[in-house]
């Protein structure tokens, strides 16, 4: 056997670094879903009349929906009533400050590498921590409340600025929209909140780390993030959960409206949820639906992703490029290891005139992961002038993978201008040799090769993000990559 | 909803009149599969727009309409079809001619090397039934396509080509097929075998013609069998009437170090569905599907070509072109499989769509399925419009809007018409592209 199989081997082989359990009392609703269920949610959280009422259509819509099998991923059907849809860690008391937060949970943090004081000293990262459902805490909320920013737990939100919550809820990703939207508007427990005033650049990176806890509990959290004209807000999310046997849900929806003219949002996630073992057994179920609008003039959504966890993601941050001239752009890095799946891709719907938007996927598969890219690019008729260029390129680590690549394009007006390019290879030994010859290991040689593979989509990372996307692909491909 | 299946039962009909004659031609075993071919049809109805592989092609206007089957001869002066073939230097007796499904007559085999077989499908069925039926309807499956089922429901007439072992066929073989309604809509359902062995060599030239707004619907399949080292040159001009239904499926099975090329252009009927299938089954086969279409008023061209990488080292090249003008409509989905031990597929699919009309719709959809790590697979798809600068260059040089537009058209297209190489067919469609398919800058026809 080569050294370099062996590596991929090792590679395949690798165990999860974040699986461990909290032991943290937890306020969970016993399992199963009926409208007695999203009423006691709502009740919890004491949520005003309209947002139960959002929540019951949601619900009863869903219950008339059939899960969506298009996808290309194999899993046991999911039994919805085993899942119970909330689960709060107590002490459940408002928190002013980090002191006040549960020793245990921050102790979480730390092992995550993301201890909350660690980030509030060094990177002024703003971290709003979403524990299971309810967010614990939240970190230099005062700070940009002077600027006008409000960036809170959804749920407080709801409490305090019920206007802008009921205006943009739902009007991007209606609750109607697909199966997954649907339960998760039924049945949504928290997330983030995140508006900013006109004017205003945010000066630090909000951020968000989801991580799934308790036993077969769902995840089900909603992030909306409005930015107004000449606004100007970067997001992070990173999200873990520990190992656990059973295959967990989560079905997020992330909202995001540049609603005035020259807003921007940018969205970075990193995702690295339990990916199950090498078997295949276990790993999260990560069904989320985001999608951006673009509504006002030049404004612009940007999506980053690097998704190494998770046993299926089937996920595609779309962009709906309204505003004349905006932008839509998405970058996204996949890895698939063991049994590990992943559809993702995003849509570009251009709408405006002028509006332009870039794709590029960059799809890993090593063991037996399967990886797919799925995107859709769509040029209505009125949007002239419309530019789309694609690029997603594969990289196959051992023969038992797979990598796919379903582009639709679709285009309506003669004006418009839309490329595609994919390529599928893997590690040419050409190129390993080179690496070798000039005494760089195997290993390295790998790892380096799989950086540069990825690098357009890192260098649109934030800088935190992007040490830390490249230290989970480093792990991931230990000593090994190739 | 428009319930799809309506039409389904004119079908139906159509083959208990017609079973007592099918079953005359071919042994029992035929008869069988054609009867299951048709319950399989009966299961799977018309497909709707739900089904992915149908999403962009709605069948509902043919589903609406009464297709018969056409009488068993129809008298058909060989003129007008003669006037229509001849400036593709062909000659009617030296095709197979279909009129209407049903063949006239057998063609005239001079110049056909010896043991060489050209001729229609009835009579190989009589003749050399045994060896037809080791081949007829083993490659295109039905299982999943109505269409393939319903036309092996009704195998019958058609084409039959078969090319011996180290023979090489110099003269292209041309096999026509040609519909009219007489007042009735009319169905055919021709079906075509070509079987080429080991070393063989042969150009076949497939044409696809109607009386000018006839309303009718042909549904043809063809079976391409590749043996090994076989290299087959096969190309498919479809110019139907702008009212007609084309339903068109190649399945090519390539047998090692065997080469195959498609060269297809369509310009014709109202809806066409153009699908290809070819399996590379074995080590160092060669495949290239090349394609250039046309749709105008209010047409939809579908193609679907997939290619089945099963075994290593063989390599495959996929060219389509589109041009799109009033309200045409084009849908592109091409699909690259690469089996889990194919390594070393070298595979290379481009698709490029010219929107000459703001009312014009692609749908374009390159795929690439790849479950081995030892390959090179790239797609690209472009679509655009023609070039602000070229245009603006040879209007500097007193060359009339209209007809800058029209040579740069044909500059598009022409990539794909100098791959053919039967000279007179390159040479006529270069005519239709320069003359007949002048863009009408947006203005629908």
């Amino acid at each position: 056997m080569s050294t370099a199989t062996s590596t991929i081997q090792e590679f395949a082989n690798r165990e999860y670094r974040h699986g461990f359990v909290t032991e943290i009392e937890a306020d969970t609703l016993p399992p199963g879903l009926n409208e007695d269920v999203i009423r006691a949610i709502s009740e919890k959280k004491n949520e005003p009349k309209f947002l139960l009422e959002w929540r019951l259509k949601a619900y009863r819509h869903w219950t008339k929906m059939k899960e969506p099998k298009w996808a290309n991923v194999h899993y046991p059907p999911v039994d919805f009533n085993a899942i119970s849809y909330y689960s709060a860690p107590k002490p459940k008391k408002r928190l002013n400050s980090l002191t006040e937060v549960d020793p245990e949970l921050l102790a979480t943090y730390e092992k995550l590498g993301i201890s909350l004081e660690e980030q509030k000293r060094l990177s002024g990262v703003a971290v709003d921590a979403v524990f299971d459902s309810v967010s614990v805490a939240t970190t230099f909320k005062d700070k940009l409340a002077e600027m006008g920013i409000i960036f809170c737990s959804f749920s407080e939100a709801v409490q305090k600025h019920p206007d802008l919550v009921q205006q943009y809820l739902g009007s991007v990703v209606p609750p109607t929209d697909n199966f997954y939207a649907a339960l998760n508007s039924a049945v949504f427990s928290d997330g983030s909140f995140c508006y900013i005033p006109r004017g205003v650049r945010c000066p630090m990176e909000l951020s968000t780390y989801f991580r799934i806890n308790a036993a077969n509990t769902g995840q089900f959290e909603r992030t909306l993030i409005i930015a107004e004209e000449d606004s100007y807000v970067s997001y992070l999310e990173g999200c873990t959960a520990p190992m656990r046997d059973e295959n967990q849900l989560h079905a997020a929806v992330v909202e995001l409206i540049a609603a005035g003219d020259n807003a921007q949002i940018k969205y970075s996630t990193v995702q690295n949820w339990y990916p199950g073992d090498k078997e295949g057994r276990g790993g999260i179920y990560n069904f989320v639906t985001k999608r951006g609008a673009c509504r006002g003039r030049r404004s612009k959504i940007s999506w980053t992703q690097v998704e190494t966890g998770s046993a299926i993601t089937w996920k595609y941050p779309s962009c709906i490029l309204q505003g004349d001239e905006s932008i839509g752009e998405f970058y996204s890095v996949a890895l698939t290891t063991n049994y590990q799946q992943a559809d993702t891709g995003t849509k570009m719907i251009h709408i405006g005139k002028n509006t332009r938007s870039t794709i590029v996927s960059k799809g890993i598969s090593a063991g037996h992961g399967q990886n797919t890219y799925r995107g859709l690019v769509k040029i209505m008729k009125g949007a002239a002038n419309a530019r789309n260029y694609s690029q997603c390129d594969s990289l196959l680590l051992g023969d038992k993978c797979g990598a796919h690549t379903f582009p639709y394009l679709e285009v309506r007006n003669a004006s418009a201008k839309v490329e595609h390019e994919a390529t599928t290879s893997k590690i040419g030994e050409d190129q390993i040799f080179y690496c070798r010859q000039r005494g760089i290991s195997v290993e390295d040689a790998i790892g380096l090769i799989v950086n540069g593979f990825c690098k357009e989509v890192f260098r649109e990372l934030p800088m935190e993000f992007a040490v830390e996307a490249q230290k989970l692909l480093g792990v991931s491909l230990e000593g090994s990559v190739g | 909803m428009i319930d799809l299946n309506e039409g389904k039962a004119a079908f139906l009909n159509d083959f208990e009149r017609q079973e007592a004659f099918l079953s005359r031609f071919g042994s029992k075993g035929l008869h069988d599969l054609r009867r299951s071919a048709l319950s399989r049809f009966e299961e799977l109805g018309f497909p709707s727009p739900s089904e992915e592989e149908w999403r962009f092609t709605p069948l509902g206007p043919l589903t609406k309409i009464p297709f018969q089957l056409s009488p068993n001869g129809i008298s058909q002066r060989e003129s007008e079809v003669a006037e229509r073939l001849q400036p593709m230097g062909i000659a009617p007796p030296d095709a197979v001619l279909l009129l209407n499904g049903r063949c006239a007559r057998p063609l005239n085999s001079a110049g056909l090397p010896e043991n060489a077989c050209v001729q229609p499908l009835l009579l190989a069925l009589s003749e050399k039934q045994e060896f037809v039926e080791r081949h007829l309807g083993r490659y295109a499956s039905f299982e999943t396509h109505p269409f393939t089922a319903l036309n092996t429901a009704f195998i019958g007439d058609g084409a039959f080509v078969y090319i011996p072992k180290n023979t090489t066929v110099t003269k292209p073989i041309f096999l026509v097929y040609w519909s009219q309604s007489s007042g009735e809509p009319t169905v055919t359902h021709p079906r075509t075998l070509i079987v080429a062995e080991e070393s063989s060599q042969a150009t076949i030239v497939e044409v696809f013609l109607g009386r000018p707004n006839d309303v009718y619907l042909t549904n043809a399949v063809a079976e391409v069998v590749c043996g090994p080292n076989a290299s087959i040159d096969y190309y498919k001009i479809q110019d139907e009437s702008k009212e007609a239904f084309h339903v068109h499926t190649l399945q090519v099975q390539q047998s090692r170090d065997s080469t195959f090329s498609s060269h297809a252009f369509a310009f014709g009927s109202v809806l066409a569905r153009n699908e290809i299938n070819s399996v590379l089954d074995d080590e160092g086969c060669s495949c290239t599907l090349n394609g250039l279409y046309f749709a105008s008023g209010h047409q939809l061209i579908d193609n679907h070509t997939r290619i089945e990488h099963a075994r290593p080292h063989c390599s495959s090249h996929e060219l389509y072109k589109g041009i799109l003008d009033g309200h045409g409509h084009g849908v592109f989905n091409g699909r690259i499989h690469v089996h889990p031990n194919a390594q070393k597929t070298d595979a290379k699919q481009t698709n490029m769509t010219l929107l000459l009309s703001d009312d014009a719709v692609i749908h374009s959809q390159p795929q690439l399925e790849i479950f081995a790590d030892d390959v090179k697979c790239t797609h690209g798809a472009t679509i655009g419009q023609l070039d602000a600068d070229a245009l603006f260059y040879l209007r500097t040089r007193g060359i009339g809007k209209e007809e800058a537009r029209s040579l740069l058209t044909y500059a598009f297209a022409n990539d794909i018409i100098q791959r053919v190489r039967v000279d007179l067919v390159r040479r006529q469609l270069e005519a239709l592209f320069l003359h007949r398919h002048q863009p009408t800058g947006g203005r629908t026809t």
